[in-house]
């Protein structure tokens, strides 16, 4: 069981939230003009490294916030979280 | 159905009302409290806390809106709970919805302020006395010593797999359990608080 620390609530059980995915994948400026493969793109196509990776979560038993965590796909060690809207910190 | 007419006119009852006789009974040891506080008044509020109605909200009912995650405060016979950063609980007596309703939509202002009743939502369990941290401790997660969580802290989170929010008091701890899982949570807590009951 990860222990995930919410930005808000502090450190808490993985059994607590719901996974988000990928994180930082913007709206397309104009989706009107993406040709059918650019808008496959962005609504299917997602990174998949092994290592560092920042992905949304929800704490969904909690305080219900979407936050980001930069987690390594390979530990599972979490690098750092931090609330939508910051920038993505910088970790090793 | 044909006794439709008479269950309308029923009088009201708690989630876990059929639990008292067992309640009490667990509770004859002293070292454990098990209750149902039933009816409680609870109205979710949601606002912007650096917007100007959420000081005029606090001013209204006296107890300003915790902004620190987790916290409780309370005044008069009303308890304010963090749930999120622009989200409350306030807890009052029962039967205070309708005016307290009143009071927080006046107070907003007509800006941009979410008050909904939702005391029926939930009902309150009382886990107190000397062994109330052992119980919880078998189906939650979180330290709950006071040194971390103690009077004026709340959380909303997970026991036995149900969504509560735990609310720490002075001589134990309250649960706001949904409805619907009130039975289910009181039979946990009978099962756990078993071993601490038998021996006294």
């Amino acid at each position: 069981m990860l222990l995930i620390p919410c930005p808000w609530c502090g450190p808490r059980d993985e059994a607590e939230f719901h996974y988000g995915g990928q994180a930082h994948v913007a709206y397309p400026e104009d989706p009107a003009a993406l040709s059918d493969e650019e808008w496959a793109r962005y609504l299917f196509f997602r990174d998949n490294p092994k290592g560092l990776f920042a992905e949304r979560w929800s704490h969904t038993a909690g305080c219900r916030r979407w936050f980001n965590a930069v987690r390594d796909t390979a530990t599972n060690e979490i690098h750092a979280v931090y609330r939508v809207g910051e920038p993505r910190p910088v970790t090793a | 159905m044909a006794d439709s007419a008479a269950e309308s006119t029923a009088e009201r009852r708690s989630p876990a009302a059929a639990f008292a006789a067992r309640f009490e009974a667990a509770s004859a040891g002293g070292g454990l409290r098990l209750a149902e506080i039933p009816f409680l008044t609870q109205i979710n509020l949601r606002v912007d806390p650096k917007s100007p109605a959420a000081e005029r909200i606090g001013t209204a009912i006296g107890v300003p809106l915790p902004v620190e995650p987790g916290t409780a405060a309370g005044g008069g016979d009303l308890e304010v709970l963090w749930l999120g950063p622009d989200e409350w609980l306030v807890v009052g007596p029962d039967g205070a919805g309708p005016g307290l309703v009143e009071r927080l939509i006046e107070a907003a202002d007509g800006e941009h302020v979410s008050v909904v009743d939702v005391s029926a939502q939930r009902t309150t369990l009382v886990v107190a006395g000397d062994r109330a941290r052992d119980v919880l401790a078998h189906g939650c997660a979180l330290d709950l010593h006071p040194r971390v969580f103690g009077p004026g802290r709340c959380a909303q989170t997970m026991l036995a797999r149900a969504g509560v929010v735990l609310v720490a008091g002075e001589d134990g701890f309250r649960l706001l359990v949904r409805s619907s899982f009130a039975g289910y949570v009181a039979e946990w807590l009978l099962d756990v608080s078993a071993e601490y009951v038998a021996g006294g």
